[in-house]
């Protein structure tokens, strides 16, 4: 029997202890008590207080099997491991919770409050409910450590039904509506009570994900096989054929949606078209700018400005297709302004000018200065929707919000791709991989650099165009450097320099999480979604700097490896795996 | 290009004077702010300069061995700040503050630079050791999702209220003559606590062995290895001296803004490392004159240039004036004033 | 077609090139030698522009480059080869020699986005081009090979692309830093037999540095020897393998001589 590494374990343990307080300390656990998961028993709370601690049972006899060692044997000593962790982790808080229940701090930390005491322990008290502070965790980290034991096939279809059921659980809203959307909401209506999934539910979804997981990575395969035909014509009538599927879905999608997410979805649709924007001038050209936000505003307010009725300088009214080219205009003059003094810096030292200037023009539209044209800090209002035909889009109906943010990001996917399968993207890739190479074969760096600067600044301008006539009034304080960051994250953890990857991002960040000031599905997590993007932006980093859905090229540079003849080959012929780690890690 | 450049260059002279010239008119006319007035604006300029360039130090030296930019380096800050906070409050309370202020700040110094500390070293630790291969810009959007992080963190620990330090004693209050000229107390205790700060960290890097290991790793990680240096260790330091420094600032920051909040890190943040860029990056004396020189740019430079051409509400553009002496700095002398100190691969 | 009077190039007070005076004519084959740290790699950077002269000029086709772009060297009809090679490793064998097409090339952002004809007839010229270009290097780099990344090729076939991006272009004047570096003996015969092909099928005018003795005699029409960063003999193969002050340079280096 293998001995089990007591201080890996340990250190697995109080990280997981770690967690669990600092989930308390910040009020994660306090936040999310009460919004049910499962129903009768698991709230969202219980799971982002305990979600580590079968991971960190895992991992602490997760041992990489090195190519012709011996692989571990599993047995006991795996399991004994993840209570260890599991037990060090519940000491860890449990001591917590006796300091913050015989001490009152909250003066200090405003979130440890006798009501925290209580729900860590279910009600029993200090001396009683320490039990199952230190139990339950124990149980979970054993449970984690149990996985060793079954084979990495059942392991992988348990997460998955684990993962299945918890996102139902926390995207109710979306199947609710759906299927109400379907005439079905009466199958909503048994299966989720209270906004969670009924425990028995639960099983079933976990039982029917266990089953059908293997078929479905089957199907997933085809769908590979049926995209990336070897036949070129095949190829591309079947990317044709694909491409109107998706059409169509993207047609019929904001009908079952009904409003409220459709909402949602607009705001997707705003992000991923500043995240693509974005993407030309981070993912393809290789320079960090956080000063995006800066031709979202100029394009904003000058769609505002020229068509609000009570716009405070001018008294145009004119519609917002006639601002539409000056907005542009506009976004290529701040893009030249911008573009061509940073272009020749270091790129760390152009992010931060770019930042810089982001903040300039956020602190002008605000300033006394401009007031007579932009307003001040009261801003523009008023801003007219965007008239189509007979209609209008504006904010007031998302659903043809959502229509026409749908059409800009097929333009903007539409450039994106085109530039990248041009002389341009080429030479940006050329410039990405080594400047001064790239200069000496004849490419004009400055002018390649400025060029993606240029339609990122575009791209932005018309997201702040759609965003001036969505909200109907623009404010300086919707242009602060997050969104600038948030449309970064977008870019990076759907993947840079993919294109779909972009659109993963949006997807999930914009319209789980949520916007800047958009909410977004958990619009619970609001006080504490930049916290997340935050630590999702590290995780990224550390983890995978290539993001979920990675361009190939791209996660070759960013992992700095250089591959051999061989193993390059083997990899290129295989199915390239999708990482399948527990959710979260 | 260069065009474009000269066109930038000779327009922001161009500018400089007439704004200049506008604001001397004003002021013969009796119309711009007083004497004193403009003394205050100087003297507050250099006490927000003095820990602007303590703030500085961290980039600087962070940038000179690592070569990335701590973005998070702001927060560093703020977390002094913020503990320094609970136990100026608690000192208050229990009445020292007021009988003893010298030991109350001196303890509320020591608690606010053992938490920068502690945050920077761990913050090294955990985010920034699994990236020192990676290309450069990889650890610096990983600084901005740590800044993040320990923004809302400190939000979600504390709460989002802004404490309010307590009041220092009327003797700090007052105006304190020195040389003829009269210096509000507290800034003057700014000025000149950070001077004693910056001459022992001058001391610290010259005399000490661990300040000698910091300056061979800047100049090269590879031969200080070889030459026995460890250079993970000093990192540590580097980071810890870093961090120091910014929770000296912070606790500066409290005592003279009286309040602190989580995003106070965001703006001095930034501010220092257009301080250090200024001062030219990995050069310690020079982060601390880019500090100064940044703090009275944006102290006097509003009023000086700006109210020239008659704009109203220039104290609001502050930051402008800030962000764009960065931006021109970087455009035109990115080596800074005092000559940037970096190894060959990080000037790369 | 090459006239380079007087050039200085200095690195922190080591003096990389400290007058030298040449000329290359059209149609050349032309070898830069001399033992290492001759200044013979500073010699290219400062002509590709990639490092500005200290002094002196250099004048291609009647013009002054000096304080020109390196990409507007480029342009002028001046290519090169890296001693190092430095391909662009994640990108395409196909598109490694596409992308060097660029200065040759105008379609611009609004024509990729429009897809317009003049668009796709470039497109499709500037990939015939390439596949031709790859088509010299015999059946190294074509077929299967046009869509592996650059870092699956091995050492012998990245310098072959190297050459291939540089031909690609479409120079005037070729400049290869040490092509045949690290190859064994029948790929450095085949790589010789390519230089004088380039020169006499694609007439273009060369200039070689290499150590390698036996390439130089067999390429060369003239040999240029540095040392110091001066030029210290000039002429054929023989006359400068015979002369004093280049065997002197030489000295306790017969190796390379041989």
């Amino acid at each position: 029997m293998t001995p089990v590494d007591l201080r890996r374990t340990l250190r697995w343990g109080s990280l997981a202890g770690a967690v669990m307080v600092f989930t308390c300390a910040v009020g994660l656990f306090e936040a999310f008590e009460d919004r049910l998961l499962v129903y009768p028993f698991l709230s969202l709370g219980h799971v982002l207080l305990l979600w580590f601690i079968p991971l960190a049972g895992y991992q602490a006899t997760n041992e990489p099997v090195l190519e012709g060692m011996e692989a571990p044997s599993k047995g006991l000593h795996n399991v004994m491991a993840g209570l260890v962790a599991g037990l060090a982790g519940g000491f860890l808080t449990g001591v917590f919770t006796v300091v913050v229940d015989a001490f009152d701090v909250r003066d200090v930390f405003v979130r440890l409050s006798v009501r925290l005491v209580d729900l860590l322990t279910h009600g029993w008290g200090v001396p009683g409910g320490l039990v199952l502070i230190v139990g339950v965790p124990a149980l979970l980290g054993m449970a984690g450590g149990m996985l060793h034991l079954v084979s990495a096939s059942v392991r992988r279809r348990l997460i998955l039904a684990l993962e299945w059921a918890l996102v139902m659980a926390l995207l109710e809203q979306v199947f609710s509506q759906v299927l109400r959307q379907l005439r079905l909401g009466a199958v909503g209506n048994i299966i989720f009570t209270r906004r969670a999934l009924e425990w028995w539910a639960a099983l079933v979804i976990a039982a029917l994900v266990v089953l059908l997981a293997e078929r479905t990575r089957g199907g997933m395969g085809r769908v590979k096989g049926y995209l990336f035909a070897a036949d070129a014509v095949r190829r591309t009538r079947n990317s044709i054929w694909s491409a109107l599927a998706v059409l169509a879905f993207l047609i019929i999608l904001p009908q079952l949606l009904g409003s409220l997410l459709s909402e949602l979805l607009a705001n997707v649709g705003l992000f991923l078209l500043m995240g693509l924007g974005l993407n030309i001038v981070v993912g393809l050209a290789g320079m960090l700018d956080l000063g995006y936000v800066a031709f979202f505003a100029v394009g904003a307010y000058t769609v505002g400005v020229l068509t609000s009725p009570i716009s405070p300088r001018f008294d145009l009214e004119w519609s917002w297709w006639a601002a539409l080219p000056v907005a542009i205009l506009m976004s290529v003059v701040a893009g030249v302004l911008v573009g061509t003094p940073v272009i020749r810096m270091r790129g760390d030292y152009l992010a931060i000018v770019t930042l810089g200037f982001g903040e300039i023009v956020r602190i002008l539209f605000l300033s006394d200065w401009l007031a007579p044209v932009f307003g001040g800090a009261q801003g523009v209002r008023n801003v007219p929707g965007i008239p189509v035909g007979v209609t209008e889009v504006r904010g007031s109906q998302p659903v043809g919000v959502l229509y026409f943010a749908f059409g800009l990001v097929l333009v903007a996917a539409w450039v994106s791709w085109a530039l990248q399968e041009s002389r341009l993207g080429r030479a940006w890739t050329a410039i990405r991989e080594d400047e001064t190479v790239a200069a000496a074969m004849g490419i004009n760096v400055v002018r390649a650099k400025l060029n993606a600067f240029i339609v990122g600044a575009i791209l932005a301008g018309l997201g702040g165009a759609l965003f001036a006539a969505k909200v109907g009034s623009i404010f300086p304080s919707s242009f602060e450097l997050l969104v600038s960051i948030i449309v970064l994250v977008v870019v990076i953890v759907g993947g840079m320099g993919n294109i779909p990857g972009v659109a993963v991002g949006a997807v999930l960040l914009i319209g789980v999480l949520g916007g800047p000031t958009q909410p977004g599905l958990l619009a619970e997590f609001a006080e504490f979604k930049l916290l997340i993007y935050g630590a999702l932006l590290v995780f990224m980093m550390l983890r995978k700097p290539e993001g979920l859905l990675p361009s190939v090229r791209r996660s070759r540079e960013l992992r700095g490896e250089e591959l051999s003849q061989d193993a390059w080959l083997d990899r290129s012929s295989g199915d390239v795996e999708v990482d399948a780690r527990p959710a979260g890690g | 290009m260069d065009t474009f450049l000269w066109i930038v260059r000779v327009g922001a002279i161009i500018l400089l004077i007439w704004g200049v010239a506008g604001t001397v008119v004003q002021g013969l006319s009796g119309r711009g702010p007083t004497g004193e007035a403009w003394r205050d604006l100087v003297v507050a300029g250099i006490a927000q300069g003095a820990m602007y360039g303590l703030i500085a130090l961290g980039y600087s030296m962070v940038y000179g061995v690592l070569g990335f930019i701590n973005f998070a380096h702001g927060e560093v800050f703020m977390s002094g700040g913020m503990v320094g906070f609970f136990v100026a409050n608690y000192l208050w309370e229990v009445g020292l503050w007021e009988t003893n202020f010298v030991l109350a700040i001196l303890l509320v110094l020591l608690s606010s630079i053992l938490t920068s500390t502690l945050v920077a070293v761990i913050v090294e630790r955990i985010a920034y050791r699994p990236l020192r291969a990676s290309p450069r810009l990889i650890p610096l959007i990983t600084s901005i999702g740590i800044s993040f992080f320990l923004q809302y963190t400190f939000a979600g620990l504390f709460g989002v209220a802004v404490k309010n330090y307590p009041p220092p004693p009327d003797s700090l209050r007052s105006r304190i003559s020195l040389l003829g000229l009269e210096i509000e107390g507290s800034k003057l205790l700014v000025i000149v606590v950070a001077v004693a700060t910056m001459v022992g960290l001058y001391l610290f890097v010259e005399k000490t062995r661990t300040g000698r290991s910091i300056r061979a790793v800047a100049e090269d990680k590879e031969i200080a290895a070889l030459m026995g240096i460890d250079v993970n260790r000093t990192i540590v330091a580097t980071f810890a001296v870093g961090g120091a420094m910014a929770g000296v600032a912070g606790t500066l920051w409290a005592l003279l803004f009286r309040g602190v909040s989580f995003i106070t890190g965001f703006l001095p943040g930034i501010k220092a490392f257009t301080a250090a860029v200024l001062g030219g990056i990995g050069n310690l004396p020079g982060a601390m004159a880019g500090g100064v020189l940044l703090g009275l740019f944006e102290g006097v430079g509003p009023q000086l240039v700006l109210a020239g051409f008659g704009i109203p509400g220039v104290s609001q553009l502050k930051d402008v004036v800030a962000f764009t002496a960065l931006v021109l700095v970087l455009i035109f002398k990115p080596t800074g004033l005092f000559g940037e100190r970096l190894s060959a691969e990080d000037r790369a | 077609m090459l006239e380079i009077g007087g050039l200085h190039k200095s690195f922190g007070g080591v003096h990389a090139l400290a007058g030298v005076d040449l000329r290359v004519d059209e149609g050349e084959v032309v070898s830069v030698i001399g033992p290492n740290g001759a200044g013979k790699t500073s010699f290219f950077n400062v002509v590709t522009g990639l490092y500005p002269p200290d002094g002196g000029d250099i004048m291609f086709e009647g013009r002054s480059i000096v304080g020109l772009e390196s990409s507007e060297i480029t342009e002028a009809g001046i290519a090169r080869t890296f001693q190092n090679v430095r391909l662009f490793l994640n990108m395409t064998v196909l598109e490694n020699v596409m992308v060097a097409q660029h200065c040759r090339t105008r379609a611009g952002a609004f024509r990729a986005v429009l897809r317009t004809p003049f668009l796709r007839r470039e497109e499709a010229e500037i990939e015939a081009r390439a596949k031709e270009i790859l088509a010299f290097f015999g059946t190294r780099l074509v077929g299967y090979r046009f869509d592996q990344p650059a870092l699956s090729l091995s050492y012998a076939n990245r310098r072959r692309l190297e050459i291939a991006r540089a031909m690609a272009t479409r120079p005037k004047l070729l400049l290869l830093d040490e092509p045949v570096a690290g190859m064994n003996p029948r790929e450095t015969a085949e790589l010789t037999g390519l230089i004088r092909k380039l020169r006499d099928e694609r007439g273009l005018t060369v200039v070689v540095i290499e150590h390698d003795m036996r390439v130089v005699r067999d390429v060369s029409d003239r040999v240029i020897v540095l040392d110091h960063g001066t030029k210290i003999a000039e002429g054929s193969y023989d006359e400068v393998s015979s002369d004093e002050a280049v065997i002197e340079a030489y000295l306790g280096r017969p190796a390379e001589v041989g």
